[in-house]
């Protein structure tokens, strides 16, 4: 226990210190830099200028990676620019990037967050329109989707990466007592309910304290089998579907189904608290998405395994949401644009693609032409686009436009109803209610 | 007297030694608390254009059904704030201070080790208390199975009915030093002859500390009071730390602080909103503005001070 708590306590002062690091180096945008530094120019050619470009992101996780792996790779084949990767904490990004834009002081590159957040800084004139960057024609139309405008005319980022939602599982556990891996939703509860039984370990590793657990990890994540992906999420824009008809209250149902499996007092357990309890091997189950395979590949001692969302019951087609999650795009404002447009072009290649998707395990490229992954969780992961039908979460395509914004409800209402404040058909109407006080379908859509 | 004055030249040193903290104050204090001020009566259109709209904004946030039940419950669950922190933080302020000044051993060690927390990093007070009540693995539970009370431990971080109370615990805990400390140098102020001739006349220990000490100390009981007051109602970090910027669960730990980070800078999907942002800084402008002037009028004014 001792040695969680350290452990613990480490990642959160190194996350912090990651934290300050990021804040210290944008707080020397290269934007005011001057472009031309003589004494940095190490290229033979004394004609060429080096020019640094810096990129803002959320994926503070990931800054060994761009620094040893990403960065490297492209100042090798580019080594009149130098690329600097500036994160900022997830849950602050998006403030201090608009923040940043505002100021005239954001980096040369962005980081995309997908659908709305991103269209409304192309729309204020922040973000470039990228139509005829050399390399987008490697990214087909779905994966374009979630930075596009509506009328599909611009495309203002290049697609890096999506995740897919599914269930880890812990195989040493299943394997002592004797579980196979449940395909329908029954097979899940008596899975839970034999563990339950047993007692060794927690059945589902999961809280609702920080909220988005329960909308991410739970809602969005067996939802797409109920709602049957594509054709609910559309029917919902269309407003031929409402959240409060059957698949949506089932999906809560089952939510709320699963708090008798959920560790004692997972009102107040948080998301690090899950990922150590289900790392540290205390629990069986953990519902989450393919963003976790590397820090619990490092962190996890015993056998791990993935298993698809449950169906409602067996034969069903299954549906997986596979998140069109992160993506890049150039500041309107930077002084280098033509620096910018070549780091751009080179993440739309494919030799970015197999770089990314094998440096981060998890995060799948949207490329058209296959990367070969090399981690087995990854590869099987990446295996569940044959078999099922993918799908992205519903609230995030021009749903959370208005107030109150959708996906903060869905936080809201989902971790209610785990925490049995709310039934499912409450949950349900005051979704809807919400989403009805601003939102009118156009029948076009 | 008229000549005198008009003789002697204009005092420019005052003006020089004044200079630099009036224009870093006017600079980073007062022309911030103005602009936003100003902000808060503009609306920012999709294009960045910037219209008057008067107090449209004010009556948005009072009446528009997303904003104004989130208003209320932020205000009611700062007032509750306010007044846990006012009730138990203040008195056990005063009676460790009465403590404190009454004398006895290790005076000197418990007056820094219970200054100690509020030194501290929120950040660092944030993460200790929710690893002492974590469910999983915190030490509250342990503690309570050691005197057999096992069964009335709950998740208290996480439940709606008891998750302010528990924060403001905490924001107890960690700033009691200072109105002991406060309470604290007060009471040794007073001099010895006072309390002499109480206990000559016969008064007890209580009586004394009611009757001569405690009105003797009332200026700092106010002024104790006002930067409580104006500390809470600007209260966002402990909050932001442990609960995140949505103050769960179903926004029971929302106080002003939280709502205007989540109005002006925006989450996940939801925009900032740069101007209803500016609005809420208002109100809590407004309402430290009023606690202050009642402060001013209603007690400085009227409490007796004594020469000692």
């Amino acid at each position: 226990m001792r040695k969680i708590l350290t452990i613990v306590s480490l990642l959160v002062a190194l996350s912090m210190l990651l934290v300050s690091c990021g804040g210290g180096q944008t707080a020397t945008p290269a934007a005011q830099q001057p472009p031309a530094q003589a004494e940095a120019t190490t290229a033979p050619a004394a004609s060429t200028e080096k020019v640094t470009l810096t990129i803002d992101s959320w994926r503070n996780d990931d800054l060994t990676i761009w620094q040893d792996k990403i960065i490297p790779a492209f100042e090798a084949k580019n080594p009149n620019i130098h690329v600097v990767f500036a994160p900022t904490a997830p849950a602050e990004y998006n403030g201090v990037l608009n923040t940043k834009l505002e100021g005239g002081t954001a980096g040369d590159l962005i980081t995309c967050r997908p659908f709305d957040a991103s269209l409304a800084l192309f729309q204020k004139g922040y973000l470039t329109s990228l139509n005829d960057l050399p390399g987008m024609e490697n990214f087909g139309d779905v994966a374009k989707s979630a930075w596009i405008t509506d009328d599909g005319k611009d495309v203002f980022c290049v697609p890096m990466a999506s995740v897919i939602h599914g269930f880890f599982y812990n195989k040493d556990a299943f394997d002592k007592l004797g579980l196979t891996v449940p395909t329908t939703r029954e097979e899940f509860f008596k899975v839970l309910d034999a563990i339950k039984a047993d007692g060794t370990y927690v059945p589902l590793a999961m809280g609702t304290a920080d909220l988005w657990e329960s909308a991410t990890m739970g809602f969005q994540n067996i939802g797409p089998n109920y709602w049957k992906g594509e054709e609910g999420r559309k029917a919902l824009i269309a407003g031929t579907a409402k959240f409060t008809d059957a698949p949506y209250i089932q999906t809560w149902a089952d939510l709320a189904a699963w708090a008798p499996y959920m560790p004692e007092g997972f009102e107040a357990v948080k998301y690090p608290d899950s990922q150590v309890l289900f790392t540290s091997g205390k629990a069986a189950i953990y519902p989450t998405g393919s963003w976790e395979i590397s820090t619990f590949e490092k962190d996890a001692k015993f056998n791990m395994g993935i298993f698809k969302p449950y169906l409602p019951k067996a034969g069903d087609t299954c549906y997986i949401s596979d998140h069109t999650d992160i993506a890049i795009g150039m500041n309107a404002a930077t002084k280098n644009p033509e620096a910018a447009k070549t780091f751009l072009s080179w993440v739309a290649s494919p030799e970015f693609a197999e770089l990314y998707a094998n440096a981060l395990p998890g995060f799948f490229s949207l490329a058209k032409q296959p990367v070969t992954l090399t981690d087995p969780l990854a590869q099987e992961f990446q295996s569940w686009r044959k078999d099922c039908q993918s799908t992205i979460r519903n609230s995030y395509q021009i749903l959370s436009r208005g107030e109150p914004n959708l996906e903060n409800e869905l936080w809201r209402v989902s971790a209610d109803v785990i925490n049995g404040k709310l039934t499912p058909e409450q949950a349900g109407q005051e979704i809807q209610t919400g989403l009805d006080s601003w939102y009118k379908p156009t029948t076009s859509q | 007297m008229q000549k005198a004055a008009a003789r002697r030249p204009f005092p420019w040193h005052i003006l020089v030694f004044l200079a630099p903290a009036v224009l870093i104050y006017s600079l980073f204090m007062v022309y911030p608390l103005i602009n936003s001020l100003r902000l808060s009566f503009y609306h920012i259109g999709d294009q960045n254009q910037t219209s008057f709209v008067g107090l449209s904004n004010y009556v948005k946030l009072f009446t528009d059904p997303n904003f104004a039940p989130f208003f209320w419950n932020a205000l009611v669950n700062n007032i509750v704030f306010f007044i846990i922190h006012m009730v138990v933080q203040n008195s056990i302020g005063l009676l460790l201070a009465a403590l404190l000044a009454s004398g006895g051993r290790g005076r000197a060690f418990y007056r820094s080790t219970l200054f100690m927390p509020t030194v501290l990093s929120v950040v660092i007070i944030g993460f200790i208390w929710q690893l002492i009540l974590n469910p999983l693995w915190g030490v509250a539970k342990t503690m309570l199975g050691w005197v057999g009370l096992e069964s009335l431990y709950r998740p208290w971080l996480g439940l709606e009915s008891t998750a302010l109370q528990v924060v403001s615990l905490i924001s107890v805990w960690q700033f009691v030093g200072i109105p002991m400390i406060l309470f604290y140098t007060a009471l040794i102020g007073i001099p010895e002859e006072l309390t002499e001739a109480a206990r000559v006349d016969g008064a007890g220990g209580w009586q004394t500390f009611w009757r001569i000490k405690f009105p003797l100390i009332l200026p700092t009981v106010g002024i104790v009071g006002i930067l409580t007051f104006v500390g809470n109602f600007n209260a966002f970090d402990l909050i932001y730390t442990m609960k995140g910027a949505n103050a769960g669960p179903n926004h029971a730990t929302d106080i002003m602080g939280t709502l205007f980070y989540r109005v002006f800078y925006g989450q996940q999907l939801q925009l900032g909103d740069p101007s209803m942002g500016a609005t809420v800084a208002a109100m809590m402008f407004l309402i430290i503005l009023t606690g202050v002037l009642i402060y001013l009028f209603a007690f400085q004014r009227r409490v007796q001070t004594y020469e000692m």
